[in-house]
């Protein structure tokens, strides 16, 4: 049955957010507090809660406490970053997250508290103090329903619930909306606004073994770059070095900043022979290639899912971590089968964060007007090469804010945009999504056997480890796959919560972002941070001291340069 | 190579007017859990098969289901529990289907926001100033009720929902009682109006279904008690003193 539109005064706000996680929740309050006018529209393909910042579990950082100092959180930061950050962004960063943090504070986010009633901080790696305020080990969790219960005050926050935005309207060069899909009753809508603002998250799942939910796709990357904007610095994508073998799913830093030790399967602290100064509190990218080295040269325990070390906890006691990560004793004793209180935890290293992304200017605009990015889809750049851990949440706070409001401002200085002006646009997305998939009578091709080949390509070309021959194979595969894509036959036609068709709209997304991601990692011959380039092993400032722009091009990604913003900290080498 | 049975009970509104069910003989593994199963039907058997679900790790609340009568997150539930039986799954119970296994949760979120689940007061402490001060103790007074992570299974376990949908329901009172519970709150009388307006609340005769169903342990039988008391403990002081307390 084909999709047919909706009236076209319908739908119609000044701002429009994609995507209900911390950052397009943050953004949307204060949208809401520029002006109580304003008509603003939160769009997420699933309720709001359910949204991927509610896994995150170890903390939100920011300095509130007298041993710490903001030039300390910027330094951390940029050392972090390989120096690859923007330096002006990381300032505001450190300044605003304060306040941010507190923010949530007078909103209900239940934090962990001192003896003394004030918030607590713990350790997390490459941070020098300890400055990750956290809610046990769930702080993503209460930080997404405290922000959306917050939000349901604000009466002109209007949400569309399970709604899946398929493309950008861009009309006379200007972002003016979406298109969206409503899942439940499979009708495709054109939603027009003056802004719109893509607070959609990572894409772990162009990978096989991440720490990602199902739902991050990468989708707002992708309707970014098909609409002309960059995507900035996509070759940088972060492994944690915690996961569990098989699933997945993450043990936290936290478990580390507590004091857990990592140990191979001669019972060693490996990580002595690696980075002696900080140890478990090393940094991501560090410790990843710790355990893949260890991996590689046997070292490490086999088991049924590759190979692994062992996280250490019980040395903590049982009242430790019962009372700081209840939640990782939960999930390992479900999901592992064993009790951390008595036995170590078997991890290895698993795809996480993406640090690259829509590229954005600090608050958050694109190149395209009327189109902003906040949040995990966003590169403003905070994280350059390999971001801290803790840094994210509280991202999603200070730029979600930021943005909301630059988004609210650029929306009240605009005329309002009428449907009439989208029509034909929105015609035409209808038309594509049922000729190339509801509608399509021929097509071969299997969603879940075109996203095992991508994951395949993408494990074995852009792991922690690469080189550029293989990177150059997983161009040429994911070129294939890209076009193999055109033959798809989805099972499902119907129109009723058709989750068949979004995932193959999801998969479309993926393979034009995961062709990104292994172009930019070919384009950039050095090793910085997330990047390990097994051929071209040293960091060069001279020749890669700057952020790769990648815009769409039928033939693949072209590439632009641009400059890192230095303002206090000068590159330097990157030493723990 | 082993193999496990999943029969899921299937909904259609376009093609069917009745619920059928179908069955699906899928590859075994010590290591699965229910939604594995259905993800694997998905992705190799049959790609109408339709149901929710996001983290696989028990914390985004989208996977709940009945699974052989009982209501759990699929994602927590391991296949071997019940293997060699079979396993039987359908929608969670007390709500309207959407498809298949994709249940209407439109009238919790309804709920959701009448019980003004966010912080009230009368004046707000400007950002400058800090923080609240909260002890470990204020904050275990009402921790373990802001534990929910809005699964359903409360909903499809108690009794009093299952026969009167008006009821505010486990999950939306233990959230109310979690903001009133809350040393930073002060909007105790405008949601004890809320919860008081609704006749389900009488009838909760404490079965405790909730509570033992909860896979976060939030206890929301507890907190329909207390607010129970609290309520009748206004009502009371109403009826003594009918000027206010
Ligand atoms: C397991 C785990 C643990 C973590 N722990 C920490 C931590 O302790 N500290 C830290 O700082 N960071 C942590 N992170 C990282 C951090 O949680 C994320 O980067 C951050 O939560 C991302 O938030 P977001 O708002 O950008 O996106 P998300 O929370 O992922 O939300 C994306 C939103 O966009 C919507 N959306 C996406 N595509 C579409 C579409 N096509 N149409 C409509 N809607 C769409 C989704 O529905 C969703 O509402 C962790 C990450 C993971 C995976
Ligand atoms: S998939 Fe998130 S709770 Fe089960």
């Amino acid at each position: 049955m084909p999709i047919s539109l909706p009236m076209p005064e319908e739908m119609s706000h000044d701002i429009l957010i994609v995507g209900g996680g911390a950052a397009g929740l943050r953004a949307a309050i204060a949208a809401a507090e520029v002006d109580a006018n304003l008509d603003i529209a939160v769009v997420s393909k699933v309720y709001p809660m359910r949204s991927h910042t509610v896994s995150a579990e170890g903390g939100a950082a920011a300095v509130l406490r007298e041993d710490d100092s903001l030039e300390l959180h910027g330094f951390d930061t940029v050392r972090g970053s390989d120096f690859l950050a923007d330096q002006d962004v990381v300032e505001t960063f450190i300044e605003k997250a304060p306040e941010e943090l507190i923010q949530l504070e007078h909103w209900g986010c239940p934090w962990s508290r001192d003896s003394n009633g004030r918030i607590s901080v713990r350790a997390f790696g490459g941070m020098s103090v300890k400055r990750t305020v956290y809610a046990s080990d769930k702080t993503g969790f209460h930080m997404l329903h405290a922000l959306f219960q917050t939000s349901l005050k604000y009466t002109q926050i209007r949400r569309y619930d399970e709604w899946f935005v398929s493309s950008l309207l861009i009309e006379d060069g200007k972002c003016v909306g979406v298109t969206a899909l409503d899942l439940e009753t499979g009708q495709l809508h054109s939603i027009v606004a003056k802004a719109v603002l893509l607070c959609t998250g990572g894409g772990g799942q162009i990978f096989p073994f991440t720490t990602n939910a199902s739902i991050k796709s990468a989708d707002g990357m992708a309707l970014a770059y098909r609409a002309g904007a960059a995507l900035k610095d996509m070759e940088f994508v972060q492994y944690h070095p915690t996961g569990l073998p098989g699933t997945g799913i993450l043990i936290t830093e936290a478990s580390r900043g507590e004091g857990g030790h990592l140990l191979n399967k001669e019972g060693e602290r490996f990580l002595e022979r690696y980075i002696p100064g900080k140890m478990e509190m090393g940094p991501r990218d560090i410790l990843s290639r710790a355990i893949m080295t260890e991996m590689n040269e046997g070292r490490a325990f086999e088991g049924e899912y590759g190979g692994y070390v062992h996280l250490d906890l019980t040395h903590l006691g049982e009242k430790t971590i019962d009372e700081k990560l209840p939640f990782v004793r939960k999930l390992v004793v479900k999901y592992v089968g064993i009790d951390p209180v008595h036995e170590p935890i078997p991890v290895r290293p698993v795809v996480h964060y993406m640090m690259g992304g829509v590229s954005t200017d600090i608050n958050g605009n694109t190149s395209i007007p009327g189109l902003l990015a906040a949040g995990e889809v966003a590169c403003l750049t905070l994280n350059g090469a390999n971001r801290l851990g803790s840094n994210s949440l509280t991202e999603c706070l200070v730029f979600g804010a930021l943005s909301g409001r630059e988004g609210a401002r650029y929306a009240l200085e605009q005329q309002p945009v009428s449907q009439n002006a989208v029509r034909s646009l929105a015609d035409k997305e209808q038309k594509r999504i049922a000729k190339q998939f509801l509608e399509k009578e021929s097509g071969k091709e299997r969603v879940a056997s075109l996203q095992e080949e991508m994951h395949l390509t993408m494990e074995k070309g852009c792991g922690v480890y690469r080189t550029g021959e293989g990177l150059q194979d997983s161009c040429t595969t994911l070129g294939k796959l890209r076009e193999r894509f055109a033959d798809v036959a989805i099972d499902d036609r119907g129109r009723i919560f058709n989750t068949d068709l979004r995932g193959a709209l999801e998969l479309e997304f993926m393979l034009e972002v995961a062709e990104c991601i292994a172009h930019s990692a070919l384009a950039r011959e050095e090793s910085r941070g997330a990047q390990s380039r097994l051929d071209f092993p040293e960091r060069s400032d001279e020749k890669f001291l700057h952020h790769q722009l990648a815009y769409a091009t039928p033939e693949g990604p072209r590439f632009e340069q641009q400059p890192v913003t230095i303002t206090r900290w000068p590159p330097e080498e990157r030493k723990y | 190579m082993s193999t496990i049975k999943i029969t899921v009970t299937r909904y259609n509104p376009e093609t069917s007017s009745e619920p059928f069910t179908q069955s699906y003989t899928i590859p075994y593994k010590e290591d699965m859990v229910v939604l594995d199963a259905l993800n694997y039907i998905k992705n190799h058997v049959d790609g109408t098969l339709t149901h929710r679900w996001s983290c696989r790790m028990g914390v985004c609340g989208s996977c709940g289901m009945m699974v052989n009568g009982d209501a759990k997150l699929t994602c927590a539930t391991f296949l071997r529990d019940y293997y060699p039986g079979e396993v039987q799954v359908d929608p969670l119970a007390h709500f309207p289907v959407i498809r298949d296994l994709v249940i209407d949760m439109s009238d919790f979120m309804d709920k959701l926001l009448e019980i003004k689940p966010w912080i009230i007061r009368s004046e707000e402490k400007p950002l400058e100033e800090g923080e609240y001060l909260q002890s470990p103790d204020e904050l275990n007074l009402y921790k373990q009720f802001s534990m929910c992570i809005n699964c359903m299974i409360c909903y499809s376990a108690c009794p009093v929902y299952g026969h009167d949908q008006s009821f505010l329901g486990p999950a939306a009172i233990a959230l109310a009682h979690r903001y009133n519970m809350d040393s930073r709150d002060e909007g105790q009388d405008q949601r004890a109006e809320i919860i008081g307006s609704h006749e389900g609340i009488w009838e909760c005769t404490f079965v405790g279904e909730c509570t033992r169903v909860c896979p976060e342990h939030v206890d929301p039988a507890a907190a329909i008690q207390r607010s129970k008391v609290q309520l009748t403990k206004e009502y009371f002081l109403s009826w003594m003193w009918p000027w206010g307390n």
